[in-house]
């Protein structure tokens, strides 16, 4: 055909059909997605030290295995209490004349997730703890480590920033003292909270939620799983083993608190957080039963296992009793806010 | 045997029953499950004739047997009498005047007969492995994503049982050939016990020594290769190891202005292979090792760009380029428009993959988007050098001696005019904000992948590939059908990395549906590769580069089928995030590029240098390659799968990560064995450009010329 042995139009036609695709499924869509999202009301811009700290978090590739997304699929309900919706990232722009916009989205989940690791995590000892090296608090963690975010200092100045290293981590005989870089690290992992909807937005929903299972497998199977609740929400800080990290998080393992007979103060702790024991050197304990959106039966399945494990032997709760209590608890906390 | 049929039947209806109704609609899982079935009934039948087909070469034996004393040689003795030659005659003839005795021959019909025992203890227990396997409740049978992907590994498979089925009739055909063993030795009984026959043999004899004087037809001319069609002969070969394949042919020599310069881009090619897999190996002992250093510079994050944009822009880059520089001239039938420019592009992509590589382990990159982590002064060095490289390619179509454009053509100057298109989109700012990052970022990861690396390597594959094979490509018309189809389709199916993302519902629906659309480009461009090998298959076993043409062909249809697999919903619920992906792409980035790369490297090479790489190491080369993948993706495919599932059934995250270490060990494994594969291929280029051997070879002749010139100056 005669169209074929020309190259100029030949070429010209490839490119015209490849430009005019790529005008329909990038260009415009991407234009488009600009020009009708804004960021929601409720969105806090970040401070200057979380500015600073995301370019941290992109210059190590953090990327490569933190995905920044939560998926509308019933999966990715750990991650956060809401599918993420276009306008959570309308308000990220160009990072600067060298680099790229950074909505992090990522496309790979080595790691867990980060939309909502400000609420889920918020502790900066931990943080600190883990960023000097991932297995002092993630035993089975394969993260890297990032000691280069430190200095070990013999003489540490006032105002510096100690993190508590256990023996079996430290290297040498110095203190472990956290650098701005890490600072601003952490600032930024804290910044990261989702956002919430404005009143009267409809929540979009998750997909693929898992079907109840079927009767014949046996009544057990509805109850939550303790122990997997336990690894996922408080297993970080407290251990798998329930002793927790010396001078950071307390132990479970023969805690008052967990053994004490009325469950009140516990579900208090685990809905509101817990600041009592700061002066002990231990973190403030975040509000991890209402940041991760957990249920009476989630919370009574945790505070069962708990309450059972590692040599504990305590009364155990019912999701009623503890119903109650967190409907008690809240009040509680509107009063104290008020 | 018969325990092996029992055992797949009983199968069949177990998982009838659990797939549920419509079980002939062929769009429903039933439907694929029942395409399975068929599949493994056909292998089934297979096995149940073979079955058949021993009995009855054993009843035949049988009844042989029972008639052996009953006369059947003296009824036949004139038959068997003219089959004997005349060797045969003179040594009876001999032997009946000595009076010799004759021994019989021993009876050896145990081997195979065990041989067949064994074979069918194979086949009873692959069955009784399925069915272990079957019942299994934690993997998604049903899943079509699975389907697909177990269809693609039955193609293997069903291969391996042909490869079965034919050794197996090689083994009843020596069986046979016992039987006539046996009959020959009863005809020799019969022969010694009857003296009447001796006249027989003997005019069977004189009759059988006729000769011709050979020189009928030709006369007494001797014999000469006034054509010069005999070469390559070799004549003083060693003890060979493996078998001997052909060596290439001598070819018209290029122009050595050119030749120069494709091998420096070979040779770059190769080093930044060698650079770029050491990179991802570490990265892969990284996920065993995780604290195995402590430098920021070669911290985990860091690296693993360094590794995917070393091998994608300086390995398969540089080596895409250096073999286009040669074919785009070559089918053009004219030389390249300017050798300079060439090497001005090789030097602009070397130092963008150097100040890149730099610049990621000191932690400048461009924000966090995959294969577009250079930031944009880098990646402008490598634009530059593409411009340079299309104007050249260009000039050289448009200066062509022929009247088409040859279809390499048509692949390559796309390729090169496309990536231009993507990487122009993908560092302009002004479409970047918020979600536009991720939807460009979509669309240009896998327009890279699809429009650079896919569409050029297939003009590649399209010029080499007849050349290998001394045959024209099967259908033009097809190799047209693939490049429209394959524009037309790939560049909607981006966004399929973000399915269940925040992006537009309808743009991931369209991805999807584009990805399903590729299966029209891949099918077409398989079966005109597979059909150009019609007729020319017995090449394969004397080429050493054909099975890279091979493999890279099988996996440009199963690699990228699997990417149609993965691009729906339910599939990527289960794979999305997970090392599925890494799985798929090393698949086919390796499998498909880097194959089909250096199947044309070994074959231009020895055309600009005049020599070949030990076949022994080119071999070596193919088969830790080949092995180091399969140990690199079987197990990080299945690893994903079940850590996909455990994500679905909200198992701690923290379990998935333990649940996969073995796997990742094994990718570790697979990733060293491919690691040492390319040491071998860095020493087989350094052995095709090591000159020595050719300028022996030419020497002679150039002394000769070098004295005529002297004479003629002195004159």
């Amino acid at each position: 055909m005669e169209f074929f042995n020309n190259h100029k139009k030949l070429f010209t036609a490839a490119f015209l059909l490849f430009f005019t695709l790529t005008l329909f499924v990038a260009i415009i869509p991407a234009l488009n997605n600009e020009k009708i999202n804004r960021s929601l009301p409720g969105a806090v811009p970040l401070s200057e030290d979380a500015v600073k700290g995301k370019a941290v978090f992109i210059a190590n590739g953090c990327v490569a295995c933190h995905t920044q997304q939560v998926r509308n699929v019933a999966m990715d309900k750990a991650f956060g209490s809401r599918p993420s919706i276009a306008a959570d990232y309308a308000g990220i722009k160009r990072t600067d004349t060298w680099r790229n916009t950074a909505t992090l989205m990522g496309t790979e989940r080595t790691g867990p997730d980060l939309t909502n690791i400000g609420s889920r995590q918020p502790s900066v000892d931990w943080h600190l703890a883990h960023l000097y090296n991932p297995r002092i608090v993630v035993s089975a963690s394969i993260m890297p480590a990032y000691p280069w975010l430190f200095n070990v200092i013999d003489n540490a100045p006032k105002n510096a920033v100690v993190v508590n290293i256990p023996a079996a981590f430290a290297e040498g005989t110095g203190k472990v003292v956290a650098t701005k870089e890490a600072m601003w690290l952490v600032a930024y992992l804290q910044s990261l909270k989702q956002v919430e909807l404005p009143d009267g937005r409809p929540m979009p929903a998750f997909l693929y939620k898992k079907e109840p299972k079927a009767a014949a497998a046996g009544r057990a199977v509805d109850e939550p799983d303790g122990a997997a609740l336990y690894a996922t929400n408080c297993q970080s800080c407290h251990q798998e083993n329930g002793e927790g990290l010396k001078g950071a998080f307390p132990p479970l393992k023969g805690s008052k608190v967990v053994l004490n007979n009325d469950p009140e103060l516990m579900v208090n702790i685990i809905m509101n957080g817990y600041t009592g024991r700061m002066q002990e050197g231990y973190g403030a304990m975040p509000p991890v039963g209402t940041n991760n959106n957990l249920d009476a039966e989630e919370i009574a399945a945790i505070m069962n296992h708990e309450k059972t494990s590692w040599g504990n032997d305590a009364k155990k709760v019912t999701p009623d009793d503890v119903k109650k209590l967190m409907a008690l608890v809240k009040d509680q906390a509107v009063a104290k806010g008020k | 045997m018969p325990a092996a049929v029992i055992l797949c039947e009983s199968t069949i209806p177990i998982h009838a029953r659990a797939a549920g109704k419509a079980f002939f609609s062929l769009t429903s899982t039933p439907g694929l499950l029942l395409i399975l079935y068929v599949a493994t009934g056909v292998l089934l039948g297979l096995v149940v004739y073979m079955y058949i087909k021993t009995k009855q070469v054993r009843s035949m034996q049988r009844e042989r047997s029972s008639k052996r004393s009953s006369g059947y040689i003296t009824e036949h003795a004139d038959e068997y009498i003219s089959s004997l030659d005349t060797n045969q005659i003179d040594s009876y003839l001999k032997e009946k005047e000595t009076h010799a005795g004759n021994g019989k021959p021993v009876n050896k019909f145990s081997v195979p007969v065990i041989a067949l025992m064994l074979l069918a203890g194979m086949c009873a227990a692959l069955p009784a492995l399925a069915q272990e396997a079957g019942p299994k409740k934690a993997f998604p049978f049903g899943e079509s994503g699975i389907i697909i992907t177990l269809i693609l590994i039955i193609i293997p498979i069903a291969g391996g049982a042909c490869i079965m089925i034919v050794k197996l009739l090689n083994i009843l055909r020596k069986y046979r050939r016992q039987q006539e063993a046996e009959d020959a030795s009863d005809f020799a009984d019969y022969l010694s016990q009857n003296g009447a026959v001796e006249e027989a043999l003997e005019r069977r004899k004189t009759a059988l020594q006729y000769k011709l004087n050979n020189s009928e037809l030709a006369g007494q001319t001797p014999a000469e290769d006034s054509k010069g069609i005999i070469k390559n002969i070799v004549s003083h070969g060693a003890l060979p190891v493996v078998a001997q394949k052909k060596s290439g042919l001598n070819r018209p020599s290029v122009d050595p202005a050119l030749a120069r310069l494709v091998l420096w881009y070979i040779g770059c090619a190769a080093f930044w292979l060698l650079f770029g897999t050491t990179v991802g190996e570490y990265v892969g002992i990284k996920f065993v090792a995780p604290d195995a250093d402590h430098v920021s510079w070669l911290s985990f994050g860091r690296l693993r760009p360094v590794h995917t944009n070393a091998v994608f822009w300086g390995w398969a880059s540089l080596g895409m380029l250096g073999l286009g520089h040669y074919i785009v001239p070559r089918v053009s039938n004219t030389s390249l428009a300017s050798i300079k420019k060439g090497w001005y592009t090789l030097i602009l992509i070397n130092a963008a993959v150097v100040l890149g590589s730099l610049c990621l382990m000191a932690g400048i990159n461009n924000a966090g988007g995959e294969y577009r982590e250079y930031i944009w002064p880098v990646q402008l060095l490598f634009g530059i050098g593409l411009v340079i490289a299309l104007t050249n390619f260009l000039q050289t179509v448009a200066r062509r001696t022929t009247k088409e454009i040859y279809i390499s053509n048509w692949y390559i100057i796309a390729a090169v005019i496309f990536a231009l298109v993507i990487s122009l989109v993908a560092y302009w700012p002004s479409w970047q904000n918020g979600l536009g990052e991720t939807i460009i970022q979509g669309y240009y990861m896998h327009q890279g992948v699809g429009m650079w690396f896919m569409l050029f390597t297939l003009g590649i594959v399209y010029y080499f590939l007849p050349q290998q094979l001394n045959k024209p490509i099967y259908s033009y018309s097809l190799g047209i059908l693939a490049f429209w189809a394959q524009i037309l389709f790939y560049t909607l199916i981006g966004s399929h990395h973000f399915v269940f993302s925040s992006i537009p519902w309808w743009l991931q629906t369209t991805a999807i549906v584009g990805s399903m659309g590729m299966v029209i480009p891949v099918a077409a461009g398989t079966t005109n590769f597979i059909m150009t090998f019609k007729g020319a298959w017995h090449k394969l076993s004397s080429s050493y580069t054909l099975p890279f043409f091979v493999t890279g062909i099988i996996f440009y249809f199963t690699g990228s089928l699997q990417g149609t697999a993965e691009a729906f919903r339910s599939t990527n619920l289960m794979w999305h995030f997970t090392d599925f992906t890494v799985a798929h792409s090393h698949l086919t980035m390796y499998g498909i590029i880097s194959f089909f790369l250096w199947a044309a490297m070994y074959a231009v090479i020895p055309r600009l240098t005049g020599k070949e790489a030990p076949q022994l190491t080119i071999g070596i080369h193919f088969w830790l390659s080949l092995l180091g993948l399969m140990f690199y993706t079987i197990p990080l495919m299945y690893g994903s799968t079940m850590k996909g599932l455990m994500w679905m059934e909200g198992k701690p995250f923290i379990d998935s990560v333990v649940f996969m270490a073995p796997y990742w060990l094994w990718r570790a494994i697979g990733g060293s064995l491919m690691w040492m594969g390319h040491l071998f291929f860095a020493y087989n280029i350094y052995k095709m450009l090591s000159v020595s051997v050719a300028k022996i070879k030419t020497s002679p002749v150039e002394q000769l010329n070098q004295s005529y010139t002297a004479a003629e100056i002195k004159l």
